[in-house]
């Protein structure tokens, strides 16, 4: 048994230093020299260097001028008490999914109500159902080009646009799958609303 | 169901077979200790760290010698990770200034990366710093798989020798496995996954401000590096709470199909090793199919659940053609999120692309009953092939019953004492599974972490012991794991899963190794044929996965059935 200990310590601590610390620097080394934007979190600037978000992580929309995303279920601990969270959708600092499973009454109402939201903005039935449903992470970037589409009349109406115009960016904005075959078509909503903003 | 879908599917899974034949040649000679094209730069390398450790290289051990300095070995990582998370206020590298992590959270995060189970009671960005995520967890993600596949080297070792009495170097296994195998792959795999979006940067986290004029912080860090070898090494434990469902983890669908092979071709190429080894690379095959029929009717499963959707939120009005997107990510879509599913339960990876919890009953029943089987399919790293091979064990020796010989496999007789060492390995799971389970479903301290009522709750549950016994790490993640209740009972279910599990198999390794070779003769039963294939299909199903089928039966079947009646909780 004893004759065991040297090894163990002495491999333990070499490639605690290769694996743990060797490794990764010099992954990111050439990380940081090669792929500069990817490394650093794909960062959006905007004209004056502002950073606006990343194209790989949804934001939180409340303003009616801009494609919403879909809900998420991210939260933040409440400033009042810090053993409580309030929610905070899109925290990317806090990445969750609800967890809720399918038999859930807490899902049922939050759908329920998020349906019934959709109505009042005078939307038809089906509701495509990343309008209402949310992501694993909280933080999905995308939405369906189904439930972009549903949100073309309100955008356009609050920023006095003509519909087919924004139609037509939406249809511009519409990723495909990856060589054709992997992954599902998506609108990237934060490049969306940033090409709205390009629109006169 | 599309047939695109099924094209994604069968796309990834034909990329994972023609890449594992040249992998599993390339780590045979590896194992055997042959030269190999990267023997001119890791050679000095290697032997700088036999002679610093005081390894003599061609010194081989008994299983017991070898057992016993894997249990060293991991008692040692074990203290020294401990000792990491409970010092990480007081260590460099801590941008965020995380606290110094409590004791029973510290306990069941270093077994939990020690046993190559991944299981996180944590939320990554808002517990563990820099330091403790490079230096502590990723080089346990690196050793507890190259530990993994050295034990299954042991045990391949006792079939591919005749009348020996040692079973290989515990040192020299776990040198060469991580410099020549994981930590080559890593770079090519951590550089593909910076190059498609996976940051790998020392900053915490930048602050954006949102087009609505809000404030965004958006943490990173050093995450493609650990991303690689979480996924090669099947560990699982992703950097951030939402694992490889975070745009950051796997921001697209090159980067998922690159998640999925890079957990499945070790084991698959492992298995082919294997067949190398014990000189019929045909049987490495067999074993292969028979793992990838029971993967596939997985991953056929989850696709058809998902697809069909919940028929409760139908009713509300939602458009049922996408199928449950509750817990899903647009980018990846019904079919590649199937597919991880199984396959990350079907492997001991545990990495997630989709909330288990929040799958379709039938499809939340698949990767749970994956786990049950004993992480075979093909399992984790090392531990998925020895694991393979209890079961070809207990196929022969029930094949044997049935025509009245002494079973074989590989020329090697199947006697009494390896059949009682068998069933030992296997029945360990049953034991903690559901021993554990029976407790915690009654006990109040036990139930306040759950966050679904009815029968998903039973299955959160057990979903949560399935994957600490298995060495998984993937959670039904609504179960708030971070008490000292579930801390310490999981922490001890992956104890029981992993050791439990070693060393009767290394005994078994031990004592197959002294037997002689017996020449194949016409009363043989051929272990590399189409009956071979289907009978350890059929124990797998039966000998692993029966045992469960009560408890599953009052989680996600009952569930299945409700949710077809609109029956909420």
């Amino acid at each position: 048994m004893l004759q065991h200990f040297r090894p163990a310590l002495v491999m333990l601590v070499l490639f605690t230093v290769l694996t743990g610390l060797v490794y990764p620097f010099a992954m990111t080394g050439i990380a940081t020299a090669f792929f500069p934007s990817q490394a650093g979190g794909s960062l959006i600037l905007d004209k004056g260097g502002v950073i606006v978000g990343s194209s790989l992580i949804g934001q939180a929309v409340t303003s009616d001028r801009y494609f919403q995303p879909r809900p998420s279920a991210t939260s933040a601990p409440d400033p009042k008490d810090a053993s409580k969270t309030v929610d905070a959708p899109y925290n990317a600092a806090n990445s969750t999914g609800s967890n809720l499973g399918p038999t859930s009454q807490a899902l049922v109402d939050r759908v329920k109500a998020s349906v019934e939201a959709k109505h009042t903005s005078g939307w038809q039935e089906p509701i495509p159902a990343d309008a209402v449903t949310t992501s694993a992470s909280g933080l999905d970037p995308h939405v369906s080009p189904q439930y972009a589409l549903a949100q073309v009349a309100g955008v356009a109406k609050a920023r006095g646009l003509d519909e087919a115009q924004v139609k037509a960016l939406v249809e511009a904005k519409t990723e495909g799958r990856f060589l054709g075959i992997l992954g599902e078509p998506r609108v990237n909503v934060l490049a969306l609303n940033l090409a709205l903003d390009q629109l006169k | 169901m599309t047939l695109i879908g099924w094209l994604q599917i069968g796309l990834v899974l034909g990329l994972v077979l023609v890449t594992a034949r040249p992998l599993g040649l390339y780590m045979a000679a590896v194992f055997e200790g042959r030269r190999t094209w990267l023997s001119p730069v890791l050679g000095p390398l290697e032997h700088g760290f036999y002679a610093l450790a005081g390894v003599k290289a061609d010194k081989e051990q008994s299983w017991l010698g070898y057992t016993l300095a894997v249990l060293v070995f991991s008692a040692l990582g074990f203290a020294s990770l401990y000792a990491i998370l409970r010092c990480q206020a007081y260590l460099p590298l801590n941008p965020q200034g995380f606290d110094n992590v409590p004791p029973d959270l510290a306990f069941n995060t270093a077994i939990s990366f020690l046993t190559n189970t991944n299981w996180q009671a944590y939320s990554g960005e808002t517990t563990m710093s820099h330091l403790t995520q490079m230096a502590g967890l990723a080089v346990h993600n690196f050793l507890s798989a190259a530990t993994g596949i050295a034990l299954a080297l042991a045990v391949t070792r006792a079939f591919a020798r005749a009348s020996a009495s040692t079973l290989g170097n515990f040192w020299v296994d776990l040198t060469r496995t991580t410099l020549y195998v994981l930590i080559p792959l890593s770079i090519v795999v951590a550089i593909l996954f910076v190059a498609s979006g996976v940051p790998q940067t020392l900053l915490a986290s930048v602050d954006a401000t949102t087009l609505d004029g809000a404030k965004q912080t958006i943490a990173m860090g050093p995450m493609a590096s650990q991303e690689a070898i979480k996924q090669l090494g099947t560990n699982g434990g992703g950097f951030f709470n939402a694992n490889a469902a975070h745009p950051f983890e796997n921001p697209n669908a090159f980067s998922n199909v690159l998640q999925i092979w890079s957990m499945l071709v070790i084991s698959s190429a492992l298995i082919i090793a294997f067949g190398k080894m014990v000189g019929s690379e045909r049987q490495g095959w067999a074993l292969l199919t028979s793992v990838g029929v029971i993967l596939i009717a997985g991953v056929a499963i989850v696709y058809w659940s998902e697809t069909a959707g919940n028929p409760i939120l139908t009713s509300l009005g939602l458009d049922p053609s996408a199928g449950n997107l509750e817990g899903k990510e647009i980018r990846f879509g019904q079919a590649l999120s199937a597919l991880y599913v199984a396959v990350t339960t079907g492997l001991s990876c545990g990495a997630v692309n989709a909330m288990h919890d929040s799958l379709t009953p039938l499809g939340g029943l698949v990767p749970m009953f994956l786990i049950q089987l004993g992480e075979v399919l093909p399992g984790g790293v090392g531990s998925g092939l020895y694991g393979l091979i209890v079961f070809a064990i207990l196929s022969v020796f029930i094949a044997g019953l049935m025509v009245g010989r002494t079973p074989e496999f590989l020329g090697k007789k199947i006697e009494a004492r390896e059949i009682k060492l068998a069933m030992l390995a296997v029945l360990i799971l049953p034991l903690a599974i559901l021993g554990f389970a029976a407790v915690a479903a009654v006990l109040p301290a036990a139930l306040t972490s759950l966050a679904n009522n009815g029968p998903h709750g039973l299955s959160e549950i057990l979903y949560a012991y399935s994957s600490a016994t298995g060495n998984n790490g993937s959670a039904f993640a609504g179960l708030s794991a971070a008490t000292p209740w579930w801390n310490t009972t999981l922490g001890i279910a992956m104890v029981m899963g992993r050791f439990g599990y070693v060393v009767p198999v290394m005994a078994i390794a031990g004592s197959i190794v002294t037997k002689k070779k017996a020449a194949a003769s016409a009363g043989t039963f051929p272990t590399d044929r189409a009956l071979f294939i289907g009978l350890l299909v059929g124990v797998i199903l039966i000998v692993g996965g029966l045992q469960f089928f009560p408890a599953l039966a009052l989680g996600p079947i009952v569930e299945h059935f409700l949710m077809l009646s609109g029956k909420t909780f």
